[in-house]
């Protein structure tokens, strides 16, 4: 069984999260005796040898596919155009913004059943099953996929990035969009310049109500910029709008699975945990002893973060120095 | 202007997650249910839309008679009337594929959800009913007007914020920020006694991602404290020991 990959590029450029996802196709085919195929869908298509390092990480084929704009829906639908010219039975996409909104176009016109938040490769013992989060972080679920065609969206920063094939045969592909693909128009688009984006980011600096103010928020970015880390915040501090929404981690902002959590003046709401305890390492930085963050915490300083703040950043700038 | 809303009903945010039956089932006992905070932005949304402009707004629900609660509390913030398609709600497609089917002919001008239920967390709801429809979907939106026929919203990218248009009919998930939700009043929770909530049998769509079922995470090792004098430390320790920076 063929596994197809959708590739997201921007401006030319491939994403991390494209050699995770391709990483990942790669083991599903291998399991399910396929080959790993990529579909690259953009208006800016990387060049032919970018694509066919792709085989670098397992793809056997890359397939391209120019569209007018980059929409979700165009994308879907090259997809399913290329999922039927390759015969491909699992379609798998990163679950981000644009993945969310692609999965379920793509599972609507290929009849198929669709999974988002997957965190393992499928267990084909019996059936097809995959191991997602639920409860917003705060579990797991095994769920079984029923139809001939799946689609899974894989939570990013979960799956090793492996480098072993060669390059891959680059196929153009002529997905004939439809002009619906092109009913919701970009008048503007507000990239945000030099920061990291939280849902991309490997280490995260997180502030909560402790941090007193957003006056107070240059040690954050301090910390977070000399550790080439992404800012975050508790609900109260985005509800106050000290910090935009867009950084509110936890059961009703967003979840993360940073390989860093650092998180300062937060006590560790069951809503925020649930949203971070994924994480990989996570640290926690309180003046009470008795928060509930120290419990899932890797490490802890019981301690004015206003005191302990510029130790941390004094102490990250002579690493990075060394560097 | 017609606007439908999708509502599920959810665990409160407090609620402490845990399982029964062998780990197959999610545990209710003791457990406070809401309105799935990102519908009810979407709620208010649709009513501050038909407010300025006109129109009305249905609620719509997958689920059983025990969600009766929470669709009044909808009826009481401000929803003209209520339909409850009477199944259980299993899975996205299921509960996409009953609303698409039920609102096919209804003519709605918009109708919304929230960007993702915080039980299930699928996020599939309104990107399915769309497809189905045939309607342009934008998802993920922090801003949503209407002039006209036509809608200007702002949503969620990688990395950033997208302005986009498009006429109506369409579908959009609500993100946080859409708008602040309202806490019903006296005057709307009577009102909501005698609106129209109407129970609908369901057409039978089969679900196709069963949670067959549920792990909690590890428990965690014991936090390893380091002094606040010698903050520095830990920099160092997740450079060296932890081998994260």
């Amino acid at each position: 069984m063929n596994v197809l990959i959708f590739a997201e590029s921007a401006e030319g450029k491939f994403k991390k999260a494209v050699y995770e996802a391709i990483s990942y196709g790669k083991e599903v085919a291998s399991k399910l005796g396929g080959e790993a195929i990529v579909l690259c869908a953009s208006s800016q298509m990387p060049n032919d040898a970018d694509l066919a390092s792709l085989g670098k990480y397992g793809a056997s084929k890359v397939i391209k596919a120019s569209i007018n704009e980059d929409r979700p829906a165009a994308m879907a639908e090259a997809l399913v155009a290329a999922a039927n010219a390759s015969g491909a039975k699992v379609i798998v996409v990163s679950n981000n913004y644009n993945g969310k909104s692609i999965a379920p176009s793509v599972a609507v016109k290929l009849k198929a059943s669709v999974a988002t938040g997957v965190i393992s490769v499928p267990n084909t013992d019996n059936g097809f099953s995959v191991k997602r989060g639920v409860f917003s972080g705060k579990a797991f679920a095994d769920v079984n996929l029923s139809a001939d065609i799946k689609v899974l969206a894989i939570t990013p920063n979960t799956f090793t990035i492996s480098e072993s094939g060669s390059d891959a045969s680059v196929e153009a592909l002529s997905a004939d969009v439809s002009e619906n693909a092109y009913r919701v128009a970009a008048n503007s688009i507000d990239k945000v310049q030099g920061k990291i984006p939280l849902t991309e980011a490997e280490l995260v600096v997180s502030g909560g109500r402790g941090m007193k103010g957003p006056e107070n928020w240059g040690l954050i970015e301090d910390l977070a910029n000399t550790l080439g880390a992404a800012t975050a915040c508790s609900k109260p501090v985005s509800d106050m709008d000290w910090r935009p929404h867009e950084e509110h981690v936890g059961q009703t902002g967003i979840t993360i699975k940073p390989n860093l959590y650092i998180a300062v003046g937060i006590s560790g709401a069951i809503q925020h945990l649930a949203g971070v305890s994924s994480s990989k390492v996570i640290v926690a930085i309180n003046k009470d002893p008795e928060a509930p963050f120290f419990k899932v915490a890797d490490y802890g300083i019981v301690g004015d973060a206003f005191e302990v703040l510029p130790r941390l950043i004094e102490a990250a700038k002579q690493l990075k120095s060394s560097q | 202007m017609k606007i439908l809303v999708c509502m599920s009903v959810v665990p409160d945010t407090t609620t402490k997650v845990t399982f029964t039956d062998n780990n197959t089932k999610f545990n209710t006992s003791g457990v406070q249910y809401i309105i799935n905070p990102y519908d009810e932005l979407s709620l208010t949304r649709a009513l501050e839309l038909t407010e300025a402009q006109g129109g009305s707004v249905t609620v719509i629900h997958v689920g059983l008679a025990d969600s009766d609660a929470s669709i009044r509390k909808a009826l009481a913030i401000g929803a003209q009337d209520a339909v409850r398609i009477n199944a259980e709600p299993s899975d996205a497609t299921l509960v996409a594929n009953e609303i698409a089917t039920w609102a096919a002919s209804q003519g709605f001008d918009m109708i919304l959800s929230g960007r993702e239920s915080i039980d299930y967390n699928s996020g599939l709801v309104g990107g399915l009913i769309a497809e189905q429809l045939g309607l342009p979907y934008i998802n993920i939106v922090t801003k949503i007007d209407v002039a006209g026929t036509e809608a200007t919203a702002v949503r969620d990218i990688d990395g950033g914020k997208e302005t986009v248009k498009v006429a109506l009919p369409l579908v959009a998930s609500a993100q946080k920020d859409l708008t602040e939700p309202r806490i019903p009043n006296m005057r709307g929770i009577m009102a909501a006694r005698s609106k129209p909530l109407t129970v609908v049998e369901p057409t039978g769509a089969s679900a196709q991602g069963n949670h067959a079922s549920f792990e909690l995470p590890a428990p965690k090792g014991a936090v390893k404290l380091i002094s606040p004098e010698n903050a520095g430390e830990l920099i160092q320790i997740l450079h060296q020991e932890a081998k994260i920076i």
